[in-house]
Order: structure tokens, then C-alpha cells, then sequence
């Protein structure tokens, strides 16, 4: 099943939409095809096949005072729904005040290359190979006395976004994500591992469910530790999900106003400060390898709350947002950025750390000179090894303090080996303020975080290790 | 009560119901339903006086789900066609041939009356889509500009989400629903910047299922609420730091409610009880072995699902499996008593009939057992809030909702509020601020000492409860009276985290 009811192509219901329209506008139709598969307890609970194609209309009216705009988006089925979603956007933008974000519309001459491409897809048969991995893995996880949960999801989506200003662009975005949780059948002990993918072909359902089985076997003994501060190991999905929340909340605007960790008051921001000791690099990249993502803004707001709607089809260029332990930048749409002097920066769908300056990391090859987390467990006299973090909520923005759990796995670690599983915490810290006391940065790698993969799925993190992490109070959860 | 609307009632629906049905059949499924499902939502955002985000939103689509050899399939697409609907039954149907050698246990369904050409369309008086896009803004921006020219508030921020939700459901056995309901959550939030740091805070007023009138009087007072916030925003900035210790809370319904969602609401779904979440949202420390015996809380607390209480976010006619909305006790004298079902988990644990709980957010999404308005009753001529105050000497008065976090068994939970009041020998002497209460689920409950009377009761709620893989976000309401809790932990917010 593809196209539209009435076999108009997505191009031509962009184009439809263009022509239609007799506003400054923007026209983006994005088709979706997903697949997934849900299991609990060695058993398939659900699974499904889902298609969507919306079309997405920006309009832009002259009213006074300046350019007012407004978004509508619909599923459309055929091209005869198309003309009522262009005037529901003209007429709510007509009735609406001047925006602060006004900017011309990015500007195209012409077609992408593969502006006429149809849209990729996915179906359940894309997991095929993965479901079969599966019976195995149930099979041997009955024989073993584990459980085994979980889930695996197949998205590709094509954009094309064309504009009255001349864009015609096109791009495909494949995210996958495949999450693996073994539990002893007791429930009382309980391990996870993840990972991203772009097409299945590299997930590997034998390994994954190995490494529970060497998790669930370091549970077999458990220790009780209270509550307190530990030297802690952060793997890299879990240092990912908080380096995402500080990249969702790196808004220059907010920032400027004083209302954000990343403002310095009186107007300026912490742009020049140190955030750490350590030469890391935090940055966004739409080529990274592996991580690829739609090089032009097909969005039309950011998680920090920054508006992109005149901004689409704006080129997304990499950027650095720390450099050598420095803040470097913020993320700001180009209204603001011409109002305060500065270069746009839309975010990139994915977030880079690394030691080192931007790219050492690809330079020296994944991994790079830098300890795995196996050799940081190897130097640790005794400390904690994490495995996810949990339920992350905002406590504080002045300092962009967090809280949250920990799951699926904290190990006590002495003399360089692992012990034993330890309870779980619900721990108190800002990521902000964790930059500056991370005392060792491993390898970095490409990881899934826990928290945020609904939302986030293209990470390389390294694991770190943290002197005093704040574990607030002891969960009973297992 | 507006009707249901004419533009879904003109869509092909019995076309599509007959198509994907019949094809199921002669496919061999012993179960099938189709839901064509409309959702259409508008949000607006204003920054100060700038309009920030302006989006209008259809979704509309078809699903077919079909149990074939005892298999759950499922297929959705968007075209509404008879062709398309026969042939989302063929992809419900493959999908469930990829699922069979991963299903040992075949799925049965608990029975369920035919409920033939049902309607049903919530309570509210005026549909916000009919609302003039000038009138509505004027509203939104008047309300923002009081906060603005206040003393002390730097900026305002004023949110305005509506939703109207049509669906229409069928089965093989014969069932045949059309439903529609509608909900809306405006908000409005005062910030103040000054030279040590930031403070916001923003209105109690819930999201409720109601129109366009909560806006002009109908269910809330806004104009009061806005005219109060600055001096509260005030008091809060110049507030002294809270000691951390144990205290005595009187929590006021703008934040129990939350308390409610996150330690009752969610811990009493059966599909966690039984692992059917464990990997993502979580399990549940109220396992199934426990029914009827958990001593959740103190005698006094009685919490009740229902998805029927007028204007409550999670009420419906019938839910998305064909289940006729009821109301049933969860926890009755502090103990549990029930849990929210679908079909699959009330035959599975046999526990007859389900109690109306499926729900999908879409009609590409499956539905699964969500949330009913979770509530805790109100004390018949219990105390008000002023006089559960009055039997504290040394604690704090916990006045609506910010942060939320609980771990995956629903043990460990910590919430902070919008504000903090300190109570000394039963009077309220001011604010306080940096406060967050933290508990395990059963010690907080247990240590319930007064729920208030049905003066104190608020049906508060949220728009955005997520559970699921994939994900989906379910409104639902909680009501829930004032109530005092007994020596509870109590953080500092500044001294956690940073080096100690």
C-alpha cells in the first residue's frame, strides 16, 4: 500500500498544496511506514504494520505590525483534501499576531536530485530475521529460568518539503531501535541492553541475550547499600540521556532572558564558560557515520521550545556545542540569531560526545585511545556501575538539577571486579554540573539511551566515570 | 450537549466496517474490530505578547485488529476506502502469522454484551472549534498581559490546547459505537527574573473534558486565579530555603492528583501487575497475589476507577474493545480490591468482565489497557483544608503540581509543587521554597492520617499520560479531596546534587 487514494504521488500533493496556496508558504508531506514487535515473559504480546502520510502547510501573511504564521497538518488520503489544509493554514495565519520569528523562507533553485524518488518504506517482514532470533532466545531463556521483554521497532520516514520560495527537497530518515530485557524468574534480578539500528540487519539477538546472561549472572550475588554519594561508572546510553536533556534545554533565547542554566544574567550567556576540566566535546552532526540524519530543518519546533516554522528547509551544518570542556554555542533559529548578531544553529537529530576536539573521535576510529568501559571497571577500586536511568524529570531549570532511578542493573564493582548487583537508587544531579566533575571519559561509542528513545535515537557517548554521584534515597524497585 | 459531528458521521464507515470485517472472516480470524478514529487538536502558544506556536492537527485513519489461531494482528493505514479496509485485514492477518511461533499462549477475550448502534457524546457546552480564532486569542493574550504588567513577572507565558476525538467502532459480535468528546487545557505562567536566578509559576486550573465555556467562567475562575498569581510568584522569590527534615503535609488536590496518577493509578494497572510493561513503563509493586490483601493505606482511603464522571478526561461511552464505560473500587478501607482491565488480561486472570479500560490514542496505534479517572473519595463530612491545617504544628501545605518522578515498580516517588506554604502550630506562615516530598508508595499512603470532606474534592487531571511501546499518551482526570499525611521526608532541592 503507497500513494494516495487517487494515485497522486507525495511530489505532487506538495506541489498541489504550492499551487494552491496564495501565501508565502511551506509544503512538507512526510510518509511513514513503521512496524513493530512487543514481547513479555518469552511470549509476542503485540505487534502491527502502520502507514501515515502528512501534509504539513506553513503559511506566512503580511499583517500589521509584521509576518504572521500558522502550521495546520493533516493526514491526507488524496489530493482532494489537499486545497482545505493549505486554507485552513492561510486563514489562521491571516487572523494572527506579527511573529517574533519572522524570516524570509529559505530559498531553493531548484529540485534536490532525489526530489522524485518515491518514499522508502518498511513492513513487518523487515523484522523477520529479528522475530526469528527470538524464538531462540525464548527457547533458551525457558530453559534457563529467565524472562525475557522487550521491543523492536522499524521507521522510515520521507519528507518532501517544497516552499513558494523554490525548496524542493527530499529526506529519508530510517530509525530503528531494538530493546532487550532479561529478568531471573523471580523478578528479583533484571538487566537491559539496546540498541540503534537503521534497517535490523545488525542486530544480533544471540549476543544480546549473552550479555543478560553475564548481567543476570553478576546478580546472582546482591549486596544492600544505602543511600549516599559513590564513585560511579555511567555506560554510554546513560550518559546520553543526560546529555540529551541539556542539549533540549541549550535555547539561546531563554538563555539570554536569564531563564535558563545556560544564562549569566543581564543579558548575555554562559557561551565562553568552562563546563569542564576535561577537553570534551559535545556536538551535532547530520553526516555523522551511522548516525545520518535529514541535513535541512524538516521540524517545525525544537524540544527546547524554539520555533523553526520560517525555517524550514534551512541547511543544518554541524556544530559544536562544547569544545574542550567550553561552551561554545546555542541552538537559535535565524529571527533571533539576526536579532542578536549570530549564525543560526538548528539542531541535528543526533548528539556527539567525545574527548578530544570535534571528530577525534571519528578520526581515531570508535573507541579511539581511550579506555572501554571493561578497562574502567579493571581500574576501579570500588564503585558502582550503572546500567540505565530512569524516569528523568526536571527539579530545579536554575540549574537544570534532575531526578531520576536507576534500572535494569547497578553493580558493585571492588578491586576491579564486578561483585554483585546492588539496590537501585533514585539519584539527584544536574548534567550541567556533572561536566565538571566527570574524572574520566572512556571510549565513546554509538549507544541507545533508555529514557528519551521514543524521542532521540542517534547517540555516540563515551562512558564516564563521576567521583561523587548523588544517590538520594534507595528504590525497593528490582 | 452539541451532537456528534456531521462531517464523521459522512464518512464511509458501515463501507469500511463491512469490508474489513468480512475479510477477517473469510480469513479465518474468530475475532476482528475495525475503529476509524478522528482526531483533530489546535494548540497556541503566546510568549509574553507574541504568538509562539500556532498548529492545527488531523489525524484520521483506519485500524484493523483481527485474533487469528488465537494470535493478536494488527494493520492501519490512513486511506478510507473498502479496499483498503479488506486489505488491512490481509496485513492485520500476516502480521499475526509473523507473531504465531512467538505465542505460546492463545489470546481469549472476556465476553461482553453487543452493544448494536451505540452513541454517546461527552459533556460540554460549547465545541472550541466553533470558537472564532480572534475571540479565543483575545482571551488567551488578556489573561497573559494581566500577568505582564504585574510588579515583579519579566515575562508570560500563556499555552491553549483543545481536542475533539471521534471514533467509531465495530466488531464481528456485532458491536457498533460512534463516540465523540472533547477537552481542553489552557495555562498560563508568570516568570520573574532578578539578579540571583529565575522563578516561574503557573495556573492550578486542570485539563478537563469540557469546551470553549472553561475559558468564560464554566468549571474555573481564571480571571481570579491570574489576578493572584503575581503576589504568589513574589512571595515564593523572596521565600526562605526549606530545612530538610520529616514534616507534616496537608496536600492540597492541585497536587495530589499527580501523587494519585503516579502511585495508585499506574501501579493498579493489571497489564503491569503481570509484566506485560516490565520492559518499558514498568511492573508494579501491587502484584496479582495480592489482591485483596495489600494494605495499600490507611483505613480511611478509598480510591475508585470510573470512565463516567462528567467532565472526567478518561470518560467514554464505550472503550475502544466495545466495553460499556463503569465505575469499580480499586482500593476499598486502605485495601486493594481491583485493577483496570481489558478483555484479554479479565479472561486471563478470570475475573468475568472487563471493566471498560482499552484504549488506543490513535487509529494507528493498538489499543491496550490505559487509564480510567483514578480517584480518591472524598471523607463524608470530613474536614476542610483549613481544618486539616489546624491539626498540624510543624509542617508544610503542598499547593499544586511540577515535577514527578517514581521508579518502575511504583515504589520510590518524588514530587515538588508550585508552591510551599510552612504550617506552625495549625496556621500557615508563609512560604517556603526548594522542597520536594519523597516516599515509598505504601509508607505515604499508610501514613494518611485525614482525608478531607467533599468541599476540599478537585477533578484534576493530564493530557499526557504515556505508557506503551509504541508510545501513547491517554488524558485522564483524578479527583481527590485535601488530605494530611504524617512526617514525610523532605529534600532540599538546593543541597541535592553538586558536590556535596
Amino acid at each position: 500500500m503507497s500513494g494516495a487514494t487517487d494515485g497522486a504521488t507525495a511530489q505532487e500533493l506538495v506541489e498541489l498544496a504550492l499551487q494552491t496556496a496564495t501565501l508565502p508558504t511551506v509544503a512538507r508531506l512526510a510518509e511513514r511506514w513503521e512496524t513493530n514487535l512487543r514481547w513479555a515473559a518469552n511470549a509476542l504480546t503485540t505487534n502491527g504494520e502502520m502507514h501515515s502520510r502528512t501534509l504539513t502547510v506553513v503559511a506566512t501573511a503580511p499583517v500589521e505590525g509584521g509576518t504572521a504564521v500558522a502550521t495546520v497538518s493533516r493526514e491526507v488520503a488524496g489530493a482532494d483534501e489537499v486545497p482545505a489544509v493549505v486554507a485552513a493554514a492561510e486563514t489562521a495565519a491571516r487572523s494572527g499576531p506579527p511573529s517574533e520569528n519572522a524570516a524570509p523562507l529559505v530559498e531553493g533553485r531548484e529540485p534536490a536530485p532525489d526530489w522524485a524518488e518515491p518514499p522508502q518504506t518498511t513492513s513487518i517482514e523487515q523484522l523477520g530475521a529479528t522475530a526469528e532470533g527470538l524464538g531462540t532466545a525464548f527457547a533458551r531463556a525457558a530453559q534457563e529460568s529467565h524472562l525475557l521483554y522487550g521491543f523492536a521497532e522499524h521507521i522510515v520516514t520521507t519528507t518532501y518539503l517544497g516552499s513558494s520560495t523554490g525548496l524542493r527537497l527530499r529526506g529519508v530518515q530510517p530509525t530503528g531501535r531494538f530493546e532487550f530485557n532479561g529478568k531471573t524468574a523471580d523478578l528479583t534480578a533484571s538487566a537491559w541492553v539496546g540498541a540503534s539500528t537503521r534497517d535490523f540487519r545488525d542486530v544480533d539477538v544471540a549476543a544480546a541475550y549473552d550479555e543478560l546472561r553475564t548481567r543476570l549472572g553478576w546478580a546472582a550475588t546482591t549486596f544492600e547499600l544505602p543511600a549516599g554519594r559513590y564513585e560511579t561508572l555511567l555506560p554510554p546510553g546513560a550518559v546520553a540521556d543526560l546529555m540529551i536533556y541539556a542539549y533540549w534545554t541549550a535555547n539561546a533565547r531563554d538563555a539570554e532572558e536569564g531563564r535558563s542554566v545556560f544564562g549569566a544574567g543581564q543579558g548575555a550567556t554562559r557561551i565562553g564558560d568552562s563546563l569542564s576540566p576535561l577537553p570534551l566535546t559535545l556536538r551535532s552532526d547530520p553526516d555523522t557515520p551511522g548516525l545520518q540524519t535529514v541535513p535541512f530543518v524538516d521540524y517545525t519546533a525544537s524540544q527546547d521550545g524554539t520555533s523553526w516554522v520560517f525555517d524550514a528547509g534551512l541547511p543544518i551544518e554541524p556544530v559544536a556545542w562544547v569544545t574542550d570542556g567550553v561552551l561554545t554555542d546555542l541552538v537559535r533559529n535565524r529571527a533571533h540569531g539576526a536579532a542578536t548578531g549570530l549564525p543560526a544553529t538548528p539542531p541535528a537529530d543526533n548528539l556527539i560526545m567525545e574527548l578530544g576536539p570535534p571528530g577525534s573521535i571519528m578520526a581515531a576510529g570508535l573507541g579511539g585511545h581511550s579506555a572501554s568501559l571493561a578497562e574502567m571497571i579493571k581500574n576501579t577500586r570500588r564503585g558502582l556501575l550503572l546500567t540505565c536511568l530512569w524516569y528523568i524529570r526536571e527539579v530545579d531549570p536554575e540549574r537544570l538539577l534532575l531526578t531520576g532511578l536507576t534500572r535494569d542493573g547497578v553493580y558493585l564493582i571492588e578491586d576491579g571486579e564486578v561483585k554483585g548487583a546492588v539496590n537501585n537508587f533514585r539519584w539527584n544531579e544536574s548534567p550541567v554540573e556533572l561536566l565538571g566533575r566527570i574524572s574520566e571519559v572512556g571510549a565513546s561509542e554509538i549507544t541507545l539511551c533508555r529514557e528519551w528513545n521514543d524521542f532521540f535515537n542517534r547517540t555516540v557517548m563515551p562512558p564516564v566515570r563521576v567521583p561523587d554521584f548523588n544517590m538520594s534515597t534507595v528504590s525497593q524497585a528490582s | 450537549m452539541p451532537d456528534l459531528d456531521d462531517s464523521f458521521l459522512d464518512l464511509p464507515l458501515e463501507r469500511l466496517r463491512d469490508a474489513a470485517l468480512s475479510r477477517a472472516a473469510e480469513l479465518g480470524c474468530s475475532y476482528a474490530d475495525v475503529r476509524v478514529e478522528r482526531l483533530r487538536g489546535v494548540y497556541r502558544e503566546y510568549r509574553d505578547r507574541a504568538l509562539e506556536t500556532a498548529t492545527d492537527s488531523q489525524t484520521l485513519g483506519l485500524a484493523v485488529r483481527v485474533v487469528r489461531e488465537g494470535v493478536w494482528g494488527f494493520a492501519s493505514d490512513i486511506a478510507l476506502t473498502a479496499e483498503v479496509a479488506a486489505r488491512l485485514a490481509e496485513r492485520a492477518v500476516a502480521t499475526a502469522v509473523v507473531a504465531k511461533p512467538l505465542t505460546p499462549r492463545l489470546v481469549e477475550l472476556a465476553d461482553e454484551p453487543v452493544h448494536a448502534d451505540a452513541r454517546w457524546v461527552s459533556a460540554y457546552e460549547i465545541d472550541p472549534f466553533a470558537v472564532e480564532e480572534a475571540e479565543q486569542q483575545a482571551r488567551m493574550l488578556e489573561l497573559s498581559e494581566r500577568l505582564l504588567g504585574a510588579p515583579g513577572v519579566s515575562h508570560s507565558s500563556a499555552a491553549l490546547g483543545y481536542v475533539q476525538e471521534n471514533k467509531f467502532f465495530a466488531n464481528l459480535a456485532g458491536t457498533s459505537t460512534l463516540q465523540q468528546r472533547v477537552r481542553i487545557q489552557p495555562q498560563l505562567t508568570a516568570v520573574h527574573v532578578g539578579e540571583t536566578g529565575f522563578a516561574s509559576m503557573r495556573t492550578l486550573a486542570p485539563p478537563v473534558g469540557r469546551g470553549w465555556e472553561y475559558l468564560t467562567g464554566t468549571g474555573w475562575d481564571f480571571d481570579a486565579e491570574v489576578a493572584e498569581l503575581p503576589g504568589l510568584l513574589a512571595e515564593h522569590v523572596a521565600a526562605p530555603s526549606v530545612t530538610a527534615g520529616r514534616y507534616d503535609l496537608v496536600i492540597d488536590p492541585s497536587n495530589l492528583f499527580l501523587t494519585i496518577h503516579e502511585s495508585i493509578g499506574h501501579a493498579t494497572e493489571l497489564d503491569r501487575a503481570l509484566g506485560y510493561e516490565a520492559a518499558y513503563a514498568g511492573s508494579s509493586f501491587a502484584t496479582f497475589d495480592q489482591l485483596g490483601s495489600l494494605q495499600y493505606g490507611s483505613p480511611g482511603m478509598h480510591v475508585t476507577g470510573d470512565r463516567t464522571v462528567e467532565h472526567g478526561l478518561a470518560t467514554i461511552g464505550y472503550d475502544d474493545e466495545g466495553v460499556q464505560a463503569q465505575s469499580f473500587d480499586l482500593i476499598a478501607g486502605g485495601t486493594l480490591v481491583g485493577y483496570q482491565l481489558n478483555r484479554q488480561m479479565a479472561a486471563e486472570k478470570e475475573l468475568g468482565r472487563s471493566n471498560g479500560c482499552a484504549f488506543a490514542d490513535s487509529p494507528g496505534h493498538i489499543p491496550m489497557q490505559r487509564m480510567p479517572n483514578v480517584s480518591l473519595q472524598p471523607a463524608e463530612a470530613g474536614p476542610s483544608t483549613a481544618e486539616l491545617i489546624a491539626e498540624v504544628r510543624d509542617g508544610i501545605y503542598v499547593v499544586g503540581d511540577r515535577s514527578w518522578s517514581i521508579d518502575m515498580q511504583r515504589y520510590n516517588f518524588q514530587f515538588t509543587g508550585q508552591r510551599f506554604f510552612r504550617i506552625e502550630r495549625g496556621r500557615l506562615v508563609g512560604q517556603v521554597k526548594d522542597v520536594a516530598y519523597q516516599a515509598t508508595t505504601t509508607d505515604f499512603w499508610r501514613s494518611m492520617e485525614a482525608v478531607g470532606g467533599p468541599e476540599t474534592y478537585v477533578l484534576g487531571g493530564a493530557f499526557n499520560c504515556g505508557k506503551g511501546q509504541p508510545g501513547q499518551v491517554a488524558p485522564v482526570s483524578h479527583g481527590c479531596p485535601s488530605a494530611l499525611f504524617r512526617r514525610v521526608n523532605v529534600l532540599n532541592t538546593q543541597s541535592e546534587g553538586n558536590q556535596g
